[in-house]
C-alpha cells in the first residue's frame, strides 16, 4: 500500500509540475469526458500473479550434482551472478549441498543412502516472516504482498544486518565489484555493485513477464513453483500427496520452499 | 592591537583562495551542449512524455519507475497521450536505452557538462559502443 | 575552552602528532578500501561482521561504562566522583565517536547511510541503536561541557544540567542493551540468541569501562599537576570488582546452559572458540587468555591488600581491559558466525589493512579524548590554582 501511494504522489508531483495539476486518479473519472488524460502505471496484464509464492522441490526426480548443475546454471547465467576466484567473496543465489548441512536439524546417523549422498539445492527461502526484512534498517530488503522477499540494490546500504539475521545462510555481499568475475553479460538483467547485499529474487523479473522462475523452467519438473493458497495450484497438489519438509520450521520464519525427500 | 598588517593579509590570501575556482575558470565556460539522437529516437519524435519535461525532470521519472518496477513489480508507464511505455533503463528494445542507445551521445553529453556522475551504469549494462 | 587544547608541552604534541600520522595512514587504507570495497577485509559471505562491528560493541561498552562514575555521583550524591565525572563523560564521547566511526566502516556503500534517515525502519535495531548513540553522544557533550564550564567560572552548574545527567544515566544501559539486541534477537545464531547477552555487556562494559578510566587517572596524575584522587580510583575499583566478578558469573551461566542442554546449534559456537571445531581453532589460545586475564583481575581486584596497591592495581586494570576486549572484540562477533548457519565452518582472520583502519579509528578516539582530556585537566588545575 504504501509503495502505491508513495508512487501515485511521485508521479501527482511530476504532473503537477509541468504538466497541469491534476492527480492521477482522475484518469479513471475523465476518461470518458475525452479530457486530456494523466500518466499512470500499470502492471503487465501477462503477469503471473499468486496469492503466496512458494516452490516445491521433488528430490526423488533427480540422482547427482550433474542433474542439478544445469538449474544452478541457469540461474547464475541469466542474474549475472559472478564467478569469483576468492572463497571469501563468493556470490551464491541457488546452489547445493548435502542433506546433513541443509537440515542440520534432522540428519541422523542412519539416514538412507540416496538421501545422504543426494545434493540438496539450497536457496532463499522467502519466508512468512522473515528475519531479514525485520532487521533491514532502511527497508531495502522487503517482503511482497505475494510473499517474495527482495532486494532493493538501489537503497542498501551494505550494513549486512540481513546477512547475520537469515537463519539459512541464503545471502551474499558484494566484497567486490562484480563484474570482472562475471563471463558472459546477460544484458537484460543488472549486475550489481560492491558494498550491497543480495540474493535469490524468485525471478520476480520473470514472473512480472509471464515466464516462471529460470530454475524451475531448467530443472525437467523436478521444481515447481506456485500459488499455495490456491488449491488447485501444483503445488498444492504435489503437497497434498507428499510430504514435505521444510529447513528449519521450528525457527517459526515460515519457509516457503518445500522439499519432498 | 598591532596585527592588523597580518590580519588583513590574512583575509585577502583567504578571499583569493576560496574564488579560486571562479576566477580560475573565467571566460573559459564551455558551449551548452545538446544530446545526439539516434535516428530511432528522431524518428519517434517524442520521448516518454514531451521533451522539455525529459529534459528537466527526467531524473524523477527514473525514480518513479524503479520505485515502481522494483518494490510494486508495475511496469508498464502510460503517457499522457495514451502510450505505453516499457518502464526499464536498460533491458529490451523498447527501454529507454533500447532508442537512446548511445551513452556516450545521449546521456554523457549533458551530464559531463553539468558534471554530474548518476552510477546506473556501475549495475544497468549499457549499450555496447558502437563500432567505427 | 577549546583553546586549552592548542596550549601544551612539548610531549603533548609528539603524542599529538603520533596519533594524527596514525590517522593519516589508516585514512589512506580506508580510501583503499572505498574503491575497492570490503574485499581488503578477511571477512566472507559465512563470516559477514568481523573486527569491525566487534570494536564497535567493544566501544559502546566503554562509552557505557562512563556512566560508573556518572551515577553515584548524581544519583548517591557521593561528593568523591563529582572531582572525576568530567572524566568519565569525556571518555563517553570518545568512545561513542569510534563507535560510530567504525559503523561507517564496516559498511558496504557508506554514501547511502543518510539512507537510515530518509527510510526510518523501527523494526529494525540498528535504527534504535543510532539513535540512542546519537542521543547519548550530545549528552555527554552537554553536560560535560557545561560542567565543566561552570566549574571554570566557579558557579554552580544549572538545575537543568542536572536533569540532563540524570537523563543520562538511564540512557547509558540503554545503548549498551540496545547493542545487544542486535545480535540476540536474530533467529539462526545460537550463540547470540540468549537473554543473558544484554546483561552481560553491560556487566563487562561497567568492568572495561572504569578499569579504562583508573589507568586513565593514573597516567594523568603522572604526566599533570591533577590529582583524581586515591579514594577516587579505589572507589571505582571496587565498581571494576564487582562488575567483572559478575561478567565472569553470566559467563558461566551461558556455559552451563549451553553444555548441560547440549543442543548442537547452541553449543558448537562455544566449542569452536574454547577447544575448536572440526579442526578449526584460531581463536582458541586467544580465549582461553581472556579467561585467565579475567581471573587474574579478580583474584588482584578482590583481595583489598592487593587492590589497595595502585600498581598492582594498575596491572590488575590492564588484566580487565584486555581480557573484556579480547572477548568482545574478538570473540564475539566471528563467535557467532561459526560455525555458519549449515554448520560449515569458514574462520575468520582480520587482514593487516583491515588492522590498520581500525587502529586508525582507535587513534582518532584517542586524539579526540586527548584534546577533551587536556582541557578538563587544565580546568581543574586553574581552579586549584597549582
Amino acid at each position: 500500500m504504501e509503495n502505491s501511494r508513495r508512487s501515485f504522489l511521485k508521479i501527482a508531483g511530476i504532473s503537477a509540475l509541468g504538466l497541469g495539476t491534476k492527480p492521477v486518479l482522475n484518469v479513471f473519472a475523465s476518461g470518458e469526458n475525452s479530457e486530456k488524460r494523466e500518466a499512470e502505471i500499470q502492471k503487465n496484464p501477462a503477469a503471473l500473479k499468486a496469492k503466496r509464492w512458494a516452490m516445491v522441490i521433488d528430490t526423488r526426480k533427480y540422482e547427482s550434482e550433474e542433474d542439478l548443475k544445469p538449474i544452478v546454471e541457469a540461474c547464475n547465467k541469466i542474474h549475472n551472478i559472478p564467478k569469483h576466484t576468492n572463497k571469501r567473496h563468493e556470490i551464491m543465489w541457488i546452489w547445493f549441498d548435502e542433506f546433513k548441512y541443509v537440515f542440520t536439524n534432522q540428519e541422523h546417523e542412519f539416514v538412507d543412502d540416496r538421501v545422504k549422498h543426494l545434493p540438496f539445492l539450497v536457496l532463499c527461502n522467502h519466508c512468512e516472516k522473515p528475519a531479514c526484512v525485520r532487521a533491514c534498517p532502511t527497508k531495502a530488503t522487503f517482503k511482497r504482498d505475494d510473499g517474495i522477499v527482495l532486494m532493493d540494490f538501489h537503497r542498501c546500504i551494505g550494513c549486512r544486518f540481513c546477512m547475520a539475521a537469515c537463519p539459512y545462510g541464503s545471502r551474499s555481499f558484494n566484497f567486490r565489484d562484480p563484474r570482472p568475475f562475471i563471463k558472459e553479460e546477460n544484458k537484460e538483467f543488472p549486475t550489481r555493485m560492491k558494498g550491497v547485499v543480495e540474493k535469490c529474487n524468485l525471478c520476480a523479473e520473470r514472473l512480472a513477464v509471464g515466464k516462471m522462475p529460470a530454475c524451475a523452467e531448467a530443472s525437467n519438473g523436478a521444481i515447481v513453483v506456485g500459488d499455495i493458497y490456491d488449491s488447485e495450484s501444483e503445488v498444492r497438489k504435489l503437497l497434498k500427496n507428499n510430504y514435505a519438509i521444510r529447513r528449519k520450521p521450528e525457527l517459526g520464519a515460515g519457509p516457503a520452499i518445500y522439499y519432498i525427500v | 592591537m598591532n596585527d592588523k598588517s597580518k590580519i588583513i593579509a590574512g583575509l585577502i590570501i583567504f578571499v583569493i583562495f576560496i574564488t579560486f575556482p571562479f576566477w580560475y575558470n573565467m571566460g573559459k565556460a564551455a558551449p551548452v551542449p545538446e544530446p545526439k539522437l539516434t535516428d530511432k529516437a528522431k524518428l519517434e519524435k517524442e520521448c516518454v512524455e514531451p521533451k522539455q519535461f525529459m529534459k528537466v525532470e527526467h531524473m524523477q521519472i527514473l525514480d518513479v519507475w524503479r520505485e515502481s518496477v522494483v518494490r510494486n513489480a508495475s511496469r508498464t508507464y502510460v503517457s499522457k497521450t495514451g502510450k505505453k511505455f516499457n518502464m526499464s533503463l536498460a533491458s529490451g528494445d523498447d527501454s529507454c536505452i533500447g532508442c537512446h542507445s548511445s551513452k556516450v551521445d545521449f546521456c554523457d553529453k549533458c551530464h559531463n557538462y553539468a558534471s554530474v556522475r548518476p552510477y546506473c551504469w556501475t549495475c544497468h549494462i549499457e549499450p555496447p559502443k558502437e563500432k567505427k | 575552552m577549546l583553546e586549552l587544547a592548542i596550549k601544551g608541552s612539548k610531549k603533548y604534541w609528539v603524542w599529538i602528532l603520533g596519533l594524527l600520522t596514525i590517522i593519516g595512514i589508516a585514512f589512506i587504507v580506508y580510501l583503499w578500501q572505498l574503491d575497492f570495497g570490503l574485499g581488503i577485509t578477511g571477512m566472507s559471505r559465512d563470516v559477514s561482521w568481523g573486527f569491525y562491528i566487534a570494536q564497535f560493541t567493544f566501544l559502546v561498552g566503554v562509552a557505557a561504562g562512563g556512566v560508573m562514575v556518572v551515577l553515584p555521583y548524581y544519583l548517591h550524591d557521593y561528593k568523591a566522583f563529582g572531582k572525576i565525572t568530567i572524566l568519565g563523560e569525556f571518555l563517553a564521547i570518545a568512545a561513542v565517536i569510534m563507535c560510530l566511526l567504525f559503523i561507517i566502516v564496516d559498511l558496504g556503500q557508506p554514501m547511502r547511510l543518510l539512507n537510515v534517515l530518509l527510510y526510518p525502519t523501527p523494526n529494525s535495531v540498528l535504527f534504535w541503536d543510532m539513535i540512542v548513540l546519537n542521543v547519548y553522544l550530545l549528552l555527554n557533550i552537554i553536560v560535560g561541557w557545561n560542567v565543566l564550564e561552570a566549574e571554570r567560572n566557579n558557579v554552580h552548574y544549572p538545575v537543568w544540567i542536572k536533569a540532563l545527567a540524570i537523563f543520562s544515566i538511564i540512557w547509558a544501559p540503554a545503548i549498551h542493551t540496545v547493542t545487544a539486541y542486535l545480535y540476540c534477537g536474530l533467529p539462526g545464531r545460537g550463540f547470540w540468541l540468549t537473554a543473558i547477552l544484554a546483561p552481560r555487556f553491560l556487566a563487562s562494559a561497567f568492568a572495561a569501562g572504569p578499569a579504562l578510566l583508573i589507568l586513565l587517572a593514573l597516567i594523568i596524575r603522572r604526566t599533570t599537576k591533577f590529582d583524581p584522587g586515591k579514594e577516587q580510583i579505589q572507589s571505582l575499583a571496587k565498581i571494576v570488582t564487582y562488575a567483572i566478578i559478575i561478567n565472569v558469573f553470566f559467563f558461566l551461566c551461558e556455559v552451563f546452559v549451553v553444555f548441560y542442554s547440549r543442543i548442537p546449534s547452541h553449543m558448537s559456537h562455544l566449542q569452536y572458540l574454547f577447544f575448536g571445531f572440526h579442526g578449526h581453532g584460531a581463536l582458541v589460545p586467544w580465549m582461553w587468555l581472556s579467561i585467565t586475564l579475567m581471573v587474574t583481575a579478580i583474584v588482584l581486584l578482590v583481595i583489598p591488600a592487593t587492590r589497595k596497591n595502585e600498581t598492582v592495581l594498575a596491572g590488575a586494570c590492564v588484566c580487565v581491559f584486555a581480557g573484556t576486549w579480547i572477548d568482545k572484540g574478538l570473540g564475539m562477533i566471528s563467535g557467532g558466525f561459526v560455525p555458519n548457519p549449515l554448520h560449515h565452518v569458514t574462520e575468520y582472520i582480520p587482514t593487516v589493512p583491515e588492522v590498520v583502519i581500525a587502529l586508525g579509528v582507535w587513534a582518532a578516539g584517542f586524539f579526540v579524548l586527548t584534546l577533551l582530556f587536556k582541557i578538563a585537566v587544565t580546568v581543574k588545575e586553574e581552579v586549584s590554582g597549582v
